[in-house]
């Protein structure tokens, strides 16, 4: 045979399995308004980076008549390509073939590309969209999804692992992306359940539709699943796009250096935060006027929006923020929020972006609800990660550090490695009010005019002890500067970090309460 | 900022805090002390068999009834003695978590 009828031969082998599962199946999924696997690898990747491979693997099913049965590709594509320069493995579902089911070599596919990605040191980006296990495919399939997981975890704080759920993700199928980093989601495409809306309905009697029980709201809202939520395909991939210039390759870098640029005068920092402890804020404003052209990249948005936590660069550096939102059931922190920080914390430590943590808290949320609901072991959490992180750690108390909340929000005492504090502190074991009554209970009561003796005692507290400069003259405090002054400080305290080096005692691993 | 929710108040330490409130806080049911006579399901299924009747005495560690959930045929055991003031379910019943499923005196 002459090599140009080979070649010919393989573009027609190849025509044949780009086709997927063929025109009526991709029609279909273009009516729920989805693209097709390999459509949504192209429009994440630069563009002509993607190199695939495995494209001829089948699966090799003799149970069930599934020997007369041909998958092209077995219903997954895998390869590897570049978003923005940086180096990435991917893997994507592909629907219309089996409805994206899993079965054995299916599994071996997505199971090679990550190995390389590993071996190779390169994020790993896995797009979701599949009906589940392929029953045909028996205890195979769940072998399959088994060695998945394993990857997932000894991949985890190695290379960046990012999952993007564009279709369903249903019964075992969700550990995966739970296990990883990342969950892009897309309103009314993704779906994420344990188990799903018929066995609810079988077993309980209770009806209820896919996109309330486990849609890209349900996980990006409640149950805080998902980190990234987008209303189209489209948007999505450009928060992907994005994430990745945030992040390094891996956890023996740095991410890659941006140009710097200085924040917008918009964001006037010595005018967002009312003197009143009790007022609120957006304390997105305050990182919005330190950052680098103003841009803050937020994780986890809608998801115990009392803590905020996202990426920003200092400098050209990124850096990750840790924030109590005055605007959001006054900043505190509770279960959720704790969690939610909690593994930020960890996700930068582990991937040597550098924490700046922005305080205004005035403690835990008080309730039956909260402690039956584990606050101490969720709100350990903060402690466990601040303190174990290596990284730099800058702290800046804007107004409010009491009790608890003081000690957690990256203090001096769990080893920050620079604290500031604006003019308007308040460092103190608990709120003015609060301490007044209980220090001068007896003053209180007894006194003719229990109510006027009371604002008395709560303002000699507050002139007294609600100030940054009690701390300071402990040295639990660096330095008491200008908000103006903020970026300043924070930028040069990330770059005399830069080469930070603290060794910890030798362990296996630690035991952090989750 | 944007003003699209409501601004609350919250009570820390006696002084309270402008701020929003949360659908989650807002929406949390208030505590009340666990009734030990009255007996809820552990655990969602169906009732499969009752063996007692309203008004019946029944006496600690007696079988009430049996909820089948999770392929495993649950037998409710009766922690006190006393008498059956009602039953709230019948066989076949599909019950949630926490149902009522019946009240002793």
């Amino acid at each position: 045979m002459p090599i140009n009828k080979k070649i010919r031969e393989l573009q027609e082998k190849r025509e044949k399995v780009l086709l997927g599962g063929g025109e009526q199946a991709i029609e279909k999924q273009k009516a729920m308004g989805k693209r097709t696997a390999r459509e949504r690898i192209m429009a994440l990747l630069d563009e002509n980076s993607f190199n695939e491979y495995d494209l001829f693997v089948e699966h090799d099913a003799r149970d069930f008549d599934m020997d007369k049965k041909s998958l092209p590709s077995d219903g997954v594509i895998i390869g590897s390509g570049t978003i923005y320069g940086a180096p990435v493995a991917i893997f994507a579902q592909d629907f219309t073939v089996a409805g994206g089911s899993l079965g054995l070599m299916h599994s071996r596919k997505i199971t090679k590309i990550m190995d390389h990605a590993l071996k190779m040191r390169m994020p790993l980006i896995g797009i979701n969209d599949s009906g589940g296990a392929r029953i045909q495919e028996g205890v195979n399939s769940l072998a399959g999804y088994g060695e998945i997981f394993f990857r997932n975890t000894i991949s985890s704080g190695v290379i960046p692992q990012l999952s993007v759920i564009l279709g369903p993700c249903a019964g075992g199928a969700v550990y995966s992306p739970a296990l990883t980093d990342f969950v892009f989601v897309v309103d009314n495409i993704s779906k994420m359940f344990i188990t799903g809306p018929e066995v609810i309905k079988t077993v309980l009697g209770e009806e209820i539709s896919m996109e309330d029980l486990g849609g890209a709201r349900v996980h990006s809202e409640i149950t805080g699943n998902a980190h990234f939520f987008a209303l189209s395909e489209e948007e999505c991939f450009e928060q992907i796009k994005k994430l990745i210039t945030f992040i390094p390759w891996n956890n023996s870098q740095k991410a890659r250096n941006f140009e710097p640029g200085e924040p917008k005068p918009e964001y006037n920092i010595n005018k967002i935060v009312p003197e009143d402890p009790t007022l609120p804020y957006d304390v997105k404003d305050v990182i919005r006027a330190v950052v680098d052209n103003s841009d803050f990249f937020e994780i986890m948005e809608l998801y115990a929006k009392n803590i905020v936590i996202g990426f920003g660069r200092m400098g050209g550096r990124t850096t990750g923020f840790v924030a109590n939102q005055p605007l959001e059931m006054a900043g505190v922190l509770d279960v959720d929020s704790s969690d939610k920080a909690a593994r930020f914390i960890r996700y930068c430590d582990a991937f040597n972006i550098p924490i700046i943590t922005l305080v205004d808290l005035p403690g835990y949320l008080p309730g039956v609800d909260q402690e039956h609901a584990g606050v101490i072991r969720h709100g350990a959490k903060v402690l466990y990660a601040y303190s174990e992180a290596t990284v730099p750690k800058l702290t800046v108390i804007l107004r409010k550090a009491y009790g608890g909340g003081y000690i957690a929000m990256s203090s001096r005492h769990l080893r920050a490695d620079f604290v500031f504090a604006w003019p308007s502190a308040e460092i103190a074991v608990m709120g003015p009010e609060g301490a007044a009554n209980i220090i001068f209970r007896k003053e209180i009561m007894t006194a003719a005019d229990p109510d006027g003796m009371r604002k008395q005692k709560v303002d000699e507290y507050k002139t007294k002890f609600a100030n940054p400069y009690v701390a300071a003259s402990r040295g639990y405090v660096d330095a008491v500067i200008v908000p103006s002054e903020t970026r300043k400080f924070l930028m040069h305290s990330i770059e005399v970090s830069e080469n930070k080096d603290v060794t910890m005692p030798y362990k296996k691993h630690g035991l952090p309460p989750f | 900022m944007n003003k699209s929710k409501k601004l609350g108040f919250l009570n820390i330490d006696t002084s309270l805090y402008q701020t929003r409130i949360s659908n989650k806080f807002q929406n949390r049911k208030p505590y009340e002390p666990a009734d030990p006579r009255i007996i809820l399901s552990f655990i969602p299924g169906i009732v499969l068999d009752i063996m007692i009747k309203p008004g019946q005495l029944v006496s600690k560690g007696e079988d009430l009834m049996i909820l089948d959930a999770m392929k495993m045929q649950n037998k409710l055991k009766c922690i006190m003695n006393g008498k059956v003031k009602s039953i709230a379910v019948k066989k076949g019943d599909k019950v949630s978590k926490g149902t009522v499923l019946l009240e002793l005196e």
